[in-house]
């Protein structure tokens, strides 16, 4: 019995060969550094940004400074405040979530797990989401002022036999429902994404064991999804928080003396009021720290927000890792 | 709907097919399935018994796995499916308006190629039909649980985490578990597709002791590509090639002495 040793089949050199190429490549180095340098770039410009609100607001961010109501002058140092301008702009980021998430997902349900997919009505439902998405923000406040005030709230107070208008104005409620038609498509489009990504394989197992196509999506197919449509809820959040011009005609006010009690109340709000303070001031150089002192509070509530989204989303995704 | 529709009376001989042993309990009688325009199943007749293992062979795309589905109406979730003929489960036509789909996919399990648990715990996959069909007391689900488990010989190995995620089975397991998730509502028949064709042949060994197991007290028909696993385990064998039932009779009949040129072809490895 022979046993083959390495050196019976190899050649005693292995011969040499050059795994170098001959010729320098040039339109790889090219194209590897011009793309880092977009992302440079880019990076660059957050940065500046970032820097540059964070030194010129740091120094008028203070305790006092977030939890004072202001006087009516509030572009004076002494007498400014943003706090109710940070309770106006998470409250109706709030009430916007809780009415885009439900009715968003719902819609996203019925387009991937019921519509008939090629049917005339899901391909106009699909078009209208889409295009919805791409409607100015500044056309969705217009539609706010029409349709929310001037339709429904004012047929509301007719209804309701109010003397006064209640909720024929602008106020909290009308400027959340705007923003929650202006994020709809984004909620609906994660929402239909992290649907299709679900295995087939889980939807036939529910329904092989007699489950009805309801039961199969409540018990299997939405705590699946929960993450994404969490993510679509992120990004919602993301950019309601930070729009003003669809709040411009439905609810946000200039100034108010008190926090806003009830959902028909007007409110202030934080992107609006930096509008109001680089435009409205009597005296620019002494109102610009507190212009600088809202931006940064504005950037970090809008961080915040998203964060409490983001932390949520873990917890969620773990839970269903560990067991589900 | 309160009513039963799968008491086995009035059976009907159904013509076509060799008759097969035990007590029939599946007629199918000229059922053609149509894809669109394509025609995926072209007149097929056959009965098949109860508690035995029927096996539906041929090659990819010849009709088996699709007339599988015809017996719990999973095809009935696809688009552009069309039925003609008729399918008899203990006398009663599945296919008739007033059948309780959900009624009817109780009495027929089904367990697929690929394992499907749900990434829930393993006690939960096998109490997930249960819940459904209304089990609600935690001694009942517990019992049927763990008599499910035993069946599908999963038990010892999963009794010490019963309520860890079933995801961090091995695939072998994984099968056995969609196989408990599945008897543990009790069915009349399991189907089975292809149900040992992803795993290594140690699980594809357990997974076959299992069937000849559970052939005591389900009946049983597995769609396989693997002949000798067709020979092994049943104790019918269907012979399909595109979308036509070439031959159906007992196992070792089928596999020794075919009368088809074409089946003895494809048993013997010649095509297919």
């Amino acid at each position: 019995m022979n046993t083959i040793t390495p050196a019976q089949y190899l050649p005693e050199k292995p011969a040499r060969r050059h795994f170098r190429t001959e010729k320098f490549d040039f339109a790889s180095l090219f194209f590897s550094g011009l793309t880092g340098l977009a992302t440079l770039f880019i990076l660059g410009l957050l940065a500046v940004i970032l820097l540059n609100i964070l030194i010129n607001g740091w120094s008028g961010l203070s305790w006092h400074f977030v939890s004072t109501i202001p006087k009516k002058d509030f572009f004076d140092v002494k007498t400014t405040g943003v706090l109710p301008m940070i309770v106006g702009t998470t409250i109706r980021v709030f009430v916007m979530t809780i009415f885009v998430l439900p009715v968003g997902v719902i819609t996203a349900i019925y387009l991937t797990e019921y519509a008939p997919n090629t049917s005339i009505v899901t391909r106009i439902i699909r078009a209208a989401v889409n295009n919805l998405a791409g409607v100015p923000s500044i056309v969705f406040g217009l539609f706010g002022l029409g349709f929310f005030i001037n339709f429904v709230g004012k047929n509301l107070d007719v209804l309701l036999h109010n003397s006064d208008a209640v909720w024929g104005q602008p106020a909290l409620i009308w400027a959340s429902l705007t923003l929650a038609v202006m994020t709809m498509p984004v909620v609906i489009v994660a929402t239909e994404e992290s649907l299709k990504a679900i295995p087939p394989g889980l939807r036939e197992a529910s329904l092989a064991l007699g489950a009805t196509k309801l039961e199969t999506i409540l018990k299997i197919v939405l705590p699946q999804a929960l993450p994404g449509i969490m993510t679509g809820g992120i990004l919602a959040v993301s950019r309601a928080a930070g729009e003003v011009a669809p709040i411009l005609f439905t609810g946000v006010a200039y100034y108010m003396a008190s926090l806003p009690h009830h959902v028909t109340d007007p409110f202030m709000d934080l992107g609006y009021h930096v509008f109001v303070l680089s435009t409205q001031s009597p005296n620019i150089e002494q109102t610009r720290p507190i212009l600088y002192a809202t931006v940064l509070v504005l950037l970090m509530l809008t961080f915040a927000l998203n964060i409490v989204a983001i932390v949520i989303r873990a917890r969620v995704r773990k839970k269903l890792r560990a067991l589900g | 709907m309160a009513e039963p529709i799968l008491t086995k009376i009035n059976l009907p001989t159904a013509k076509g097919g060799s008759p097969a042993a035990g007590e029939p309990l599946i007629g199918i009688e000229q059922l053609s399935l149509h894809y669109g325009t394509s025609k995926a199943l072209k007149n097929i007749s056959l009965t098949l018994g109860e508690k035995v293992v029927t096996a539906f062979i041929g090659p990819s795309g010849c009709g088996k796995s699709t007339l599988l589905r015809c017996l719990n109406r999973m095809n009935d979730l696809i688009d552009n499916v069309r039925i003609e003929g008729s399918c008899k489960i203990g006398g009663h036509d599945i296919y008739s308006p007033e059948v309780d789909v959900i009624e009817l996919r109780k009495r027929v399990g089904m367990v697929f190629q690929k394992s499907n648990p749900f990434p829930k715990s393993i006690y939960e996959n096998v109490a997930y039909g249960l819940r459904l069909h209304g089990v609600k007391s935690k001694s009942e689900l517990d019992v049927a649980v763990e008599r499910s488990l035993h069946q599908s010989a999963l038990w010892d190995e999963v009794k010490d985490r019963l309520h860890a995620s079933a995801l961090g089975l091995s695939g072998g397991q994984q099968q056995r578990l969609c196989i408990a998730r599945a008897i543990a509502i009790r069915p009349e028949i399991i189907l089975m597709d292809e149900p040992a064709s992803a795993l290594d042949p140690i699980a594809t060994t357990r997974v076959e002791e299992l069937i000849l197991e559970l052939k005591k007290d389900f009946t049983i028909v597995i769609v396989t590509h693997n002949m000798q696993q067709a020979a092994r385990i049943s104790d019918f064998t269907a012979f399909f090639y595109i979308g036509e039932l070439i031959e159906y009779n007992n196992t070792a009949k089928i596999f020794t002495n075919p009368a088809k040129k074409q089946t003895e072809d494809y048993v013997t490895g010649r095509f297919g």
